[in-house]
């Protein structure tokens, strides 16, 4: 299977966000690929509040059959939450656990407005009611479970997809 | 010997001492703290890590400070947590601390934070759910005699690395009652493990152990002598409860000779820190002037407690 360029569809999807941006709109990566994606995303938009990250270590499902995630890291949410039209950023979307998670821990923060989710690809295999509202490319076949689709650095601030056969 | 704190793959079972526990666990520790001190800046400081597991705080010995930051700790990670004065309970009517543990193993306990005055009874603790086949349940000591306090040498280290960065380049001072101090104990095998080249003990020859020098630190018995140069001088209290004969002269002596005063904490490095595990008795190991003063991260290290005691229990809780 070919991968679309990473980079083209970081331009789609600010395309895709752009006409739904107002004065309030903010944004909160998930780490780590997501994080790279939103601060492209961020600074592509021109968003006046500071950029939130967040690592759902904390928050994950599975923390009862797998323990605590190695080497979380602090979350930072530098805006205010309550009332806040917030756009969720992370790389890939795959069973919706992880925002599931996100929306968790987000709303330990306060009562947003509303929260859209943006990803890059939708690699298919929901176990949840999750849905995207902003998405630059959905794989027309699901990944198999033991397949990982990740965003990684490329150097020089550009980033790729990286698919990992198990 | 199994190291009775670890798992089979080496996980952190049970938190019972610092010595012989590997310098990667203790970082571990330290950085899954780090991030658990932004939950008290939240509007809802509640992580769900914990949800549904009760904790048991055992206290066999009197304890303010320590007892609350655990509690706090585990309700901050959503913990049912429940409180035991032993002290002023069954014990005093005869039961025995393994029937009393039994009896709140009977009541669904997930995990216990123990403080008892026998060196090794937190030991006994995890032996004897070990031998009955409840390896599920974790035990955490708070403090066990003269033995060991390991979330308070931990929350140390956290403190120092938060101020200081590296340990390798540090000069460290424990000072003060050294021979009754759990503390130092701990502090003293994780500042060794991390990596601190020199860590030196300062106090009168009756407070400290006869064989001090095994524990791999420089002794000095003139205070003067000893804070020259130093990054960090950590305090301990003068354990009036439990000293048994005159040690001292007076505590107005001990103040003179022992007390940490502006003019002595001028000989250590003028970014040093001061830290002390509580409670202080000002006016006998520590001037007000110092407590007070803006070399102190004394309060800094209570935050940073919770915070420690939180990453340990969910390393725990999810073993």
């Amino acid at each position: 299977m070919t991968l679309p360029d990473a980079e083209q569809l970081i331009a789609a999807l600010t395309e895709q966000i752009r006409p739904h941006v107002t004065a309030d709109t903010a944004m909160v990566g998930i780490h780590t690929g997501g994080v790279w994606l939103a601060k492209r995303l961020h600074a592509a938009l021109g968003l006046s509040k500071p950029l939130g990250v967040m690592d759902v270590a904390f928050y994950r499902d599975d923390y009862g059959k797998k323990g605590l995630h190695p080497n979380p890291r602090k979350s930072e949410i530098p805006f205010d939450v309550a009332g806040a039209p917030i756009i969720l950023v992370d790389d890939v979307l795959y069973t919706g656990r992880t925002t599931r998670a996100a929306l968790n821990e987000l709303f330990d923060y306060g009562r947003p407005a509303r929260v859209d989710l943006a990803v890059l690809v939708d690699r298919g295999g929901r176990e949840l009611p999750v849905a995207p509202r902003f998405v630059a490319h959905t794989l027309e076949t699901p990944l198999a479970p033991t397949d990982s689709l990740q965003l990684e650095e490329a150097g020089e601030g550009a980033l790729t997809l990286r698919l990992i056969h198990a | 010997m199994l190291n009775p704190q670890l798992t089979k793959d080496g996980k952190l079972a049970h938190l019972l001492t610092l010595e012989g526990l590997p310098k990667s666990i203790l970082t571990e520790i330290l950085d899954i703290a780090a991030p658990f001190t932004e939950v008290a800046e939240r509007e809802v400081k509640k992580l769900p890590l914990l949800r549904g597991k009760s904790v048991f705080n055992v206290f066999f010995e009197n304890s303010t400070r320590t007892r609350t930051t655990f509690e706090i700790a585990a309700k901050r990670l959503s913990a049912d947590v429940i409180n035991l004065n032993v002290s002023t309970s069954s014990t005093s009517k005869g039961e025995t601390l393994l029937d009393t543990v039994d009896n709140l193993c009977a009541m669904g306990a997930d995990m216990f934070v123990m403080r008892h005055a026998s060196s090794g009874a937190p030991y006994l603790l995890a032996q004897h759910l070990r031998a009955t086949g409840r390896d599920h349940i974790s035990v955490v000591n708070a403090g066990d005699g003269r033995h060991a306090h390991p979330t308070q040498g931990l929350l140390d280290m956290y403190t120092i690395r938060h101020y200081k960065k590296d340990f390798t380049n540090l000069t460290v001072a424990v000072v003060g009652d050294v021979l009754h101090s759990r503390v130092a104990r701990s502090e003293i095998a994780a500042l060794t493990t991390l990596g601190v080249p020199e860590v030196r003990v300062i106090g009168p020859k009756t407070l400290l152990p006869t064989d001090v020098e095994r524990m791999g630190v420089r002794v000095f018995h003139d205070m003067r002598e000893g804070l020259k140069g130093v990054d960090v001088v950590m305090m301990l209290r003068l354990q009036n409860e439990r000293m048994q004969g005159a040690l001292l002269p007076s505590s107005q002596e001990y103040f003179k000779v022992w007390g940490l005063t502006p003019e002595k904490l001028a000989l250590a490095k003028p970014d040093a820190i001061v830290m002390h595990p509580g409670p202080m008795n000002r006016g006998i190991e520590i001037d007000s002037a110092v407590a007070d003063g803006g070399n102190a991260v004394i309060l800094p290290q209570v935050t940073f407690g919770i915070a420690v005691r939180m990453a340990v229990m969910s390393m725990l809780a999810g073993h």
